[in-house]
């Protein structure tokens, strides 16, 4: 088998996943495994006065309770893992459970361990906490203000952090012939993985070993934080993540949880689980995004764009969560140019403590904010200066032969070609004839809006290098090991942690071609400590371009040695094998040959090896790419809006992406219809809705829309391919770039349609009341 | 999402469910399609100690014509309602409407006298059964009683039902065959009940003035409501545009509008008026 990459293979782990055969963590049944649940706090603020567990201990079935006061000094808080470096950055201490003040609803307060679901449940409600209301600071702005409550009391103004890039020179500033302005709010969003987090702890005395099953999209991190929390060897703690419904972030955080479940199961000596509840899901996982983003745009009438100043007010939440810190500085902050050649540019952060749940990395991370904003702010200008908004992107965009490309805060774009996809996307809405069947919509009363967003964004971390320098605390390479065995079939082991995204079959793909050996003889082996060398897992599109290409290069090791081999049975050079499709020969002797399978057993059984060759058949390589990768392209959304009920409905959607080199056309689409989805669902239904004290209004799916299948018009998605330099595969990431590009195009295209009415900003989830009430005041109703 | 401990006990005739529900003491709680009382007991908003399963009460999933009016057992459910022949034929506003509540799953599993019985505000069936002058067919310690649907629906989960006794069924009035029918549903995004349901039926006669109308209004305030004022101010006029517009102004007259995170009372006030509309446009135009 060979050139199988390129080509949309179905997904090798339907089969098992849609027969019911998957493995997810609440299938593990362990003998005499315990069940826990955990008390969480109602209120956003308080003292905790007391606790009384006398009534829950008294049921027969509940074997333990536990307080933040009994932990104290046995288990460590949950640190941070971005460190942002010269921004002040204060770290509150997270402890697992809460001591003496909780800080938001959903706070844990106790860990109930019972023999049972349903007696850990019951014991929830015997549980008596006497608390102390405080007043709450909830959102971010107001939290900053004098005299607001303090979430921690040493921590002034409750700003976590005060970050910057960038500086603008005064003549720059008034040099400029046109200024606009905009404050948009990047909603609180729930990432709502259909499966709920989960961990269960297994310790076994003898060997001292503690194992944790966890819903984790970096069972390494888990490991390495959790090993200094829980104050136990790497090397005796396992963390395996099973079978996985989804992630999008909210499971790149190690949280108070996981670390609770592994000390009751050490503390106990019985097997402890722990199931999050979808209600409890929506208080204490992390949420994202919540930024409130000041911008002002500088340029010319002419279309050139001079300088970008960007203001960004996060709310952090209670606590740093695991990357909390790193979204609305690094992520968001040097990609605020987006796609555009802009000269000067300045970021400011505000990172701020409020007494909600924490914020952390969701689908995006950053970057979703950072083309919300420039792709937004440059139809505004588009609109003040009289332009076309395709043409005002065209004149600012990056220039091809610019590339590798550096933005204004000193990224390398590795590579690009914006006009690509952009004019493959306007052919294929039929750009021109659409701008004139919407004017003649509009003569007849009917709102049709056009929106547009060009984005570019940055993922697959890279080099680790400069990982520390921004102030992660870990390394941004990847590994694999690729293992032959004498049968020629093939295990691969990657330190990626896939949970939906498809890399047995994409990775199997890539061994496939590698090797020319069939799909099915290859198995990947992800997401176990024990099986896998040291690695970061799957966040931030990097799994392909640093995952994959990690894969690559140990395929490559095995052909090398492979070669060797070959060249040896068959008295020749290594240099003059050549290997196709699975056959290796003797360059210009035809019918001189060995199979794949043949080495590998030679290698296998090493009854015949080239002098001085160690035995055997299996490679690893530690990959470190030298940048990250920038995926970049244009969607296009038509939409109708309903004048007299200002319900918006998406008649088109085009999007054209290029992820450099894909591995799989079919699972990338994938990729793409899930970002979308997800990234509309901010733009149109989503959005977190607390009260002035904290409480959580929207905590249920009765009340939270989560995008649903009928709400979409067909996606109209293709790609263009301009490969990336900086690894083996010239992939880039695509699982980011749905979301990333789709909110700014939706809020563009509405805003488009309700051009009519001069309204430029109206805060997103865009519910139909708020359009409606914009198209009444327009009307003058 | 687990409810506290309860039995569970099933019924085999519509008497030995009141036995069960006068020997639960007022602790138990009747059971059909689950569909609205499991959600609210695994949120622990209710407790029963009991369950009292009626599901398998053949006799409550009957339909039949009895003169002017069509009778639905209680137990058949919103799939069976809105493909059943005999629905569909004499008052098909039933049929449309059940095909439009939840998904495919709920109206397999849900009942029209669960639903009914239930009272959710923000249940599509009682336009339907305001729209049909229901009547809905208790049986009791006492025997069998009628309660026309606005009397025995009084408030949000509140309804008239005595004690210890039972939803067997609901009668709906047959419409003249000449009048059309359409359920109109504003989705909730999240949660696919009505943010406002216009329930519709209307006939003209020969000389083209409308001779039958009966619309009803749910999703927008505490209960269901019949919009009388809609109704008076278009029987007897020749449609048009400009008349149903006018008309349907007056939709919201008899509701009182609710208000949450999706929709303010305004907004609300301003679908029942958009959706009437709409609907009478669809059947009268
Ligand atoms: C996800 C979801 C979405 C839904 N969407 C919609 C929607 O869009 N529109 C809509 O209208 N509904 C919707 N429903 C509700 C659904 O229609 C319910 O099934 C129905 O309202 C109740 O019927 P049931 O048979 O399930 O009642 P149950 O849940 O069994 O009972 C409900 C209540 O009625 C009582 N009861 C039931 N039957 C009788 C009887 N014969 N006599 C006396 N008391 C009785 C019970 O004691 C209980 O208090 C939805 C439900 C779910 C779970």
């Amino acid at each position: 088998m060979a050139n199988v990459v390129g080509t949309p293979l179905k997904r090798k782990e339907d089969p098992r996943l849609l027969t019911g055969n998957g493995r997810f963590s609440d299938d593990i049944q362990l003998p005499g495994m315990l069940h826990a649940a955990i008390l969480r706090s109602p209120h956003a603020h308080a003292h905790i006065k007391k606790i009384n567990a006398e009534a829950a201990l008294k049921l027969p079935q509940v074997v333990a309770v536990y307080t933040g006061k009994d932990l104290e000094g046995k288990i460590g808080p949950i640190p941070s893992s971005w460190l942002v470096p010269d921004c002040n950055l204060k770290e509150a201490p997270q402890y697992p459970l809460a001591i003496d003040r909780v800080r938001y609803v959903g706070d844990g307060v106790a860990l109930v361990i019972a023999e049972d679901r349903y007696a850990v449940r019951d014991a929830l409600d015997l549980i008596d906490v006497e608390y102390e209301a405080l007043p709450a600071a909830v959102r971010q702005k107001e939290a900053m203000q004098e005299g607001a409550p303090l979430v921690h009391d040493d921590i002034e103004h409750n700003i976590a952090l005060h970050w910057k890039a960038g500086e603008i020179a005064d003549e720059v500033l008034e040099s400029a012939e046109v200024v606009v302005r905009e404050s948009f709010y990047v909603q609180r969003v729930f990432p709502s993985p259909i499966e709920t987090r989960a961990a269960i702890g297994e310790y076994n005395p003898g060997s001292g070993e503690l194992t944790l099953w966890c819903t984790s999209q970096n069972p390494h991190i888990h490991r390495m934080v959790l090993s200094g929390v829980l104050g136990i060897s790497e090397a005796k703690l396992r963390v395996i993540a099973p079978d996985m419904g989804g992630g999008f972030g909210g499971k790149i955080g190690v949280y108070p949880d996981e670390a609770l479940i592994g000390y009751a199961a050490r503390d106990l000596g019985r097997p402890v689980k722990w199931i999050e509840q979808r209600s409890e899901h929506f208080t204490a996982s992390n949420a994202g995004r919540d930024e409130v983003i000041d911008v002002e745009l500088y340029g010319q009438r002419d279309g050139a764009l001079t300088a970008i100043r960007v203001k960004n007010t996060a709310n952090l939440g209670a606590y740093l969560s695991t990357m909390g810190p790193g979204v609305a500085t690094i992520d968001f902050g040097l990609m605020i140019t987006g796609a555009y050649d802009i000269p000067h540019a300045s970021c400011e952060t505000f990172g701020v403590y409020t007494n909600t749940t924490p914020t952390d990395a969701y689908r995006g991370a950053g970057k979703p904010e950072a083309t919300y904003q420039i792709e937004r702010i440059i139809d505004l200008y588009a609109r003040e200066i009289g332009m076309d908004p395709v043409e005002l992107r065209r004149k600012n965009f990056a220039p091809k032969e610019a590339f590798p490309y550096t933005n204004a805060q000193g990224l390398i774009y590795d590579s690009g070609d914006y006009e690509k996809p952009l004019q493959k996307a306007l052919e294929i809405v039929n750009y021109e004839q659409l701008r004139q069947e919407q004017e003649e919509m509009r003569k007849q009363g009917k709102l049709i809006g056009v929106g547009i967003s060009t984005y570019v964004e940055l993922c697959g971390f890279g080099p680790s290098k400069v990982a520390g320098a921004i102030g992660f605390q870990g390394g941004v390479w990847e590994n694999s090991t690729v293992r032959v065995h004498p049968s020629g079939k093939v295990t691969v082991y990657s330190g990626t942690s896939p949970h939906g995204q498809g890399h047995a079959t994409t990775f199997g793909q890539i061994v496939a071609d590698k090797l020319g050996i069939p799909m099915d003889d290859i198995e990947l082996v992800f997401s176990d400590t024990r099986a896998i060398s040291m690695s970061w897992g799957t966040y931030g599109s990097r799994s392909t371009p640093v995952g994959g290409a990690a894969v690559a290069i140990a395929a490559d090791r095995v052909v090398e040695k492979a070669k060797k081999i070959a060249a040896h049975e068959l008295e020749a050079a290594a240099d003059d094998i050549i290997f196709e499709s699975g056959i290796f020969q003797v360059k210009g002797v035809p019918g001189q040959q060995r199979t794949f399978q043949e080495i590998a057993k030679a290698a296998n059984m090493a009854w015949n090896l080239p002098e001085g060759m160690e035995p055997s058949l299996e490679a690893q390589s530690f990959f470190d790419p030298e940048n990250f990768v920038y995926p970049f392209g244009t969607h296009i959304v038509v939409v109708e809006v309903d004048k007299e009920t200002g319900e918006i409905q998406m008649k088109r959607y085009v999007c054209v992406d290029d992820v450099g080199r894909v591995i799989n056309p079919l699972t990338a689409e994938g990729q793409v219809h899930g970002g979308i989805a997800q990234g509309v669902g901010q733009a149109l239904w989503e959005g977190a809705v607390y009260s002035s004290e904290g409480q959580l209004l929207s905590g249920t799916l009765m009340d939270y829309t989560l995008p649903k299948a009928r709400f979409f018009p067909p996606i109209e998605s293709s790609f263009t391919e301009t490969p990336s330099p900086v690894n083996p595969l010239g992939a880039k990431g695509v699982g980011e770039t749905g979301t990333t590009a789709s909110i700014p195009a939706v809020m563009n295209a509405v805003m488009d349609a309700l051009k009519p009415y001069g309204v430029k900003d109206i805060d997103m989830p865009l519910t139909p009341e708020k359009v409606w009430r914009v198209i009444q005041e327009g009307e003058g109703n | 999402m687990i409810p506290v401990k309860f039995d569970y006990v099933h019924a085999a005739t519509v008497d030995q469910a009141i036995k069960l529900m006068q020997d639960s003491d007022g602790t138990g709680k009747v059971i059909a399609g689950g569909h609205s009382l499991l959600p609210l007991m695994k949120f622990r908003l209710t407790e029963p100690d009991v369950l009292i399963d009626i599901s398998r009460i053949d006799q409550l999933k009957e339909v039949k014509v009895e003169g002017e009016r069509l009778i639905v057992g209680a137990l058949v459910t919103h799939h069976d309602a809105s493909k059943h022949p005999l629905i569909q034929a004499h008052v098909p506003l039933l049929a449309d409407t059940a095909s439009q509540i939840g998904d495919l799953q709920i109206r397999n599993r849900g009942t029209i006298g669960g639903n009914l019985a239930h009272a959710d505000p923000a249940a599509d069936l009682p336009a339907a059964a305001f729209a049909l002058d229901a009547e809905i067919i208790i049986q009791g310690e006492d025997g069998e009683e009628r309660m026309s649907v606005d009397s025995f629906i009084i408030g949000p989960l509140i309804t008239m039902l005595p004690e210890n006794s039972l939803v067997t069924g609901v009668s709906f009035s047959i419409p003249p065959s000449h009048a059309k029918s359409v359920y109109l549903k504003y989705f909730h995004p999240a949660s696919g009940y009505p943010v406002v349901g216009v329930a519709a039926m209307a006939g003209t006669d020969k000389a083209g003035a409308i001779d039958y109308i009966k619309v009803a209004l749910t999703g927008v305030g505490d209960v269901a409501f019949r919009a009388e004022s809609v109704e008076q101010t278009l029987l007897g006029q020749k449609p048009s545009e400009k008349m149903i517009r006018e008309a349907a102004r007056l939709a919201a007259e008899e509701g009182e509008m609710g208000s949450d995170l999706f929709a303010s009372a305004e907004y609300r006030e301003n679908l029942c008026k958009v959706y009437t509309e709409r609907a009478l446009r669809s059947i009268l135009l």
